[in-house]
């Protein structure tokens, strides 16, 4: 398929050693693809995280590959995963994990100025990010001043201002009340997404599952199947 | 500056809390670090006053002698045999002692009394007032406007005082570099006089200075006199001497070394405890710079920034806070002898920066660690 944006072949983790040994996430292969909207749910402890985690290079698997473009990522050496983060994914994570000291528009320059942009340049672009998601007014507050769904919308902001391919969205509306959250998956699934896009969402809440293309559902470690949502 | 170190300055920067408890605490231990070896190389200098007053190149002594003020006067064959010694192109006989002085209002001050040698007044000082010649006059004395100069009750020319029931009058105020370390007023006279006016031993000079004919001949001349059974120094030698003394036969020097270890382990714990702290509220942070595809050098990068920045801005606002307060101790204590070197200012850059260093190790294995993934699993 030539769309295809992520594979996931046998992709295991586990945690401990012994009798504490617990198996994370067992043998799970999937695809994603450019343009769509896939959702992966399950039970609490049932590996999402682990998974998302595992496909966006933050954490090594045990076995199993996750190819991009052709390439195994896990085969590639720190920096240059730490440059395929920075380079092809953006990750919203659950509490945002924004930078209470910097202000917003900082915020959401960071992976501008981790790639080595001129610090002006990158809070101007930043600002055009902020514009995206509706905040360029709260640009110089810092974020604790931000609601919720505001904070949510800047680390977004934050997490496409690097211009990646793969958006991965770890329970983004878990926080949220359900109307903040429907909005924003919308608006997700409307600006953001795109046919050179993947973006895949973590979610419990089946309040935003009308929104999904694929999802994807998981139990114990192991993906239980995929159900194609019509339009 | 790049960007990822403007981020490491506002997450410090900004966390105004830890950020001053960390300057106190290294300005804290700076502070301390530079006074007590200022206090300290200020009493050498001191000590050394009178080596670097009289500015003689080569002096020789008696070797036990350890200080200035302790000379043990040589015989006079001694300065024959010295002026004999090819390179010496001259030398002379100074002689120093104490004797007490009464003063016009009837109270008695201990003085030191220098005698230059009469025929060349070789170490003479120079004069603010007066002439120098006049010092040949009778009964003539130079005093040094020092910071003791008022303990005889600021005399001025003609001024008359008696020294040992002889009488004495100032002919000249003389200016000199270092003032002593005794808390003594000064005067100089010429050798005759002093040995006539101060009761003395069978031996008079207490010290032999000599000007070489040039540097190449030092290493001879010291030979030479050794051979004698005396010792010959350079100026900087002798001041090395003295300075051993005090640092080493004194326990001075172990106290005040004592003072800068405390000061350097008080400043080290507090804000390499401070740093850590900080670090561990911020690992989370630095996990997610780490996520979003900041390199471990980078973050290396930052933490060395930012303790590196922390401690360079104590030591400024220390060293500057040291120099504010012995400008002001100097204008109410003229006696106040502490004195900022470039080795004490060194030695307490070197410390800072093994604060810096220790601060970031610690930091840096903390965040050097971290995965990623455990801080988002929440
Ligand atoms: N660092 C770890 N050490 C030990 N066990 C771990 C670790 N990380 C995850 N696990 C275990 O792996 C399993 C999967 O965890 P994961 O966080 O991926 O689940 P999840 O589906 O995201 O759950 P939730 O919906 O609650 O976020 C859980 O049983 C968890 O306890
Ligand atoms: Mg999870």
């Amino acid at each position: 398929m030539a769309n295809l944006a992520v594979r996931a072949q046998g992709l295991t983790k586990w945690f401990g050693e012994g009798d504490a040994k617990t198996f994370a996430v067992r043998d799970a292969s999937f695809e994603a693809h450019f343009g769509e909207l896939l959702y992966i749910v399950g039970p609490s402890g049932s590996g999402k995280t682990t998974l998302l985690s595992m496909i966006s290079g933050i954490l090594r698997p045990n076995s199993g590959n996750v190819m991009i473009e052709d390439k195994d990522i896990w085969s590639l050496s720190d920096d240059e995963i730490a440059d395929f983060r920075l380079n092809r994914i953006g990750f919203v994570f659950q509490d945002y994990h924004l930078f209470p000291r910097l202000t917003t528009v900082e915020n959401v320059a960071i992976p501008l100025i981790l790639k080595k942009m001129d610090w002006n340049e990158s809070l101007k672009v930043a600002l055009g990010y902020l514009e995206i998601v509706g905040l360029e007014e709260r640009a110089q507050l810092p974020p604790v001043k931000l609601s919720g769904g505001e904070q949510q919308r800047v680390a977004i902001a934050r997490a496409i201002a690097s211009h990646p391919d793969i958006l991965i969205f770890d329970e983004p509306t878990a926080s949220l009340d359900g109307d903040t959250g429907r909005k924003i998956v919308e608006f997700v699934k409307k600006d953001i997404l795109n046919e050179k896009r993947c973006i895949i969402i973590v979610t419990h809440d089946i309040r935003i599952f009308e929104f999904a293309d694929r999802i994807m559902n998981m139990e114990d470690g192991k993906i239980t199947g995929v159900e194609k949502r019509e339009p | 500056m790049t960007g990822i170190l403007k981020i490491a300055l506002k997450l410090l920067v900004n966390d105004k809390s830890k950020f001053s408890a960390l300057l106190v605490g290294i300005t804290f231990a700076v502070f301390l670090m530079v006074m007590m070896t200022s206090m300290f190389s200020g009493i050498l200098t001191r000590a050394s006053a009178t080596v670097l007053n009289i500015g003689a190149k080569v002096w020789v002594m008696d070797p036990a002698v350890n200080n200035v003020a302790s000379s043990i006067p040589m015989p006079d064959y001694v300065l024959d045999a010295v002026r004999s010694i090819n390179g010496v192109k001259y030398a002379v006989p100074l002689y120093s002692g104490g004797a007490l002085v009464k003063l016009r209002s009837g109270s008695y001050q201990f003085v030191t009394v220098m005698g230059l040698d009469d025929s060349t007044l070789f170490g003479r000082p120079e004069l603010l007032a007066g002439k120098i010649e006049d010092i040949f006059a009778e009964n003539a004395f130079v005093v040094v406007q020092d910071a003791e100069f008022a303990k005889l009750e600021n005399p001025i020319i003609g001024t008359e005082f008696e020294i040992n029931d002889h009488r004495g009058v100032v002919v000249g105020l003389a200016k000199v570099n270092t003032s002593g370390l005794f808390g003594v007023p000064t005067l100089y006279t010429t050798f005759s006089r002093a040995i006539t006016y101060i009761p003395s031993t069978r031996f008079t000079a207490a010290y032999i200075l000599i000007e070489p004919k040039g540097s190449g001949d030092l290493s001879y001349i010291k030979r030479q006199v050794q051979k004698l059974g005396y010792e010959a120094l350079t100026k900087d030698e002798f001041i090395q001497k003295i300075s051993n003394f005090y640092k080493y036969n004194t326990g001075l020097g172990i106290n005040v070394l004592l003072m800068t270890i405390i000061s350097f382990i008080v400043g080290l714990s507090i804000s390499g405890q401070t740093f850590y702290t900080f670090i561990l509220e911020n690992l989370e942070k630095f996990g997610a710079l780490k996520a979003i595809g900041a390199k471990g050098r980078e973050l290396i990068t930052m933490i060395l920034f930012q303790a590196t920045f922390t401690a360079l801005t104590a030591y400024g606002l220390g060293v500057g806070l040291a120099t504010t307060l012995i400008v002001v101790a100097r204008l109410r204590l003229p006696d106040y002898a502490a004195q900022i070197t470039y080795g004490n200012l060194g030695l307490a850059f070197v410390m800072v920066l093994i604060i810096a260093g220790v601060s970031s190790y610690i930091g840096i294995r903390k965040v050097i660690r971290i995965e990623p993934f455990d801080i988002f699993r929440s």
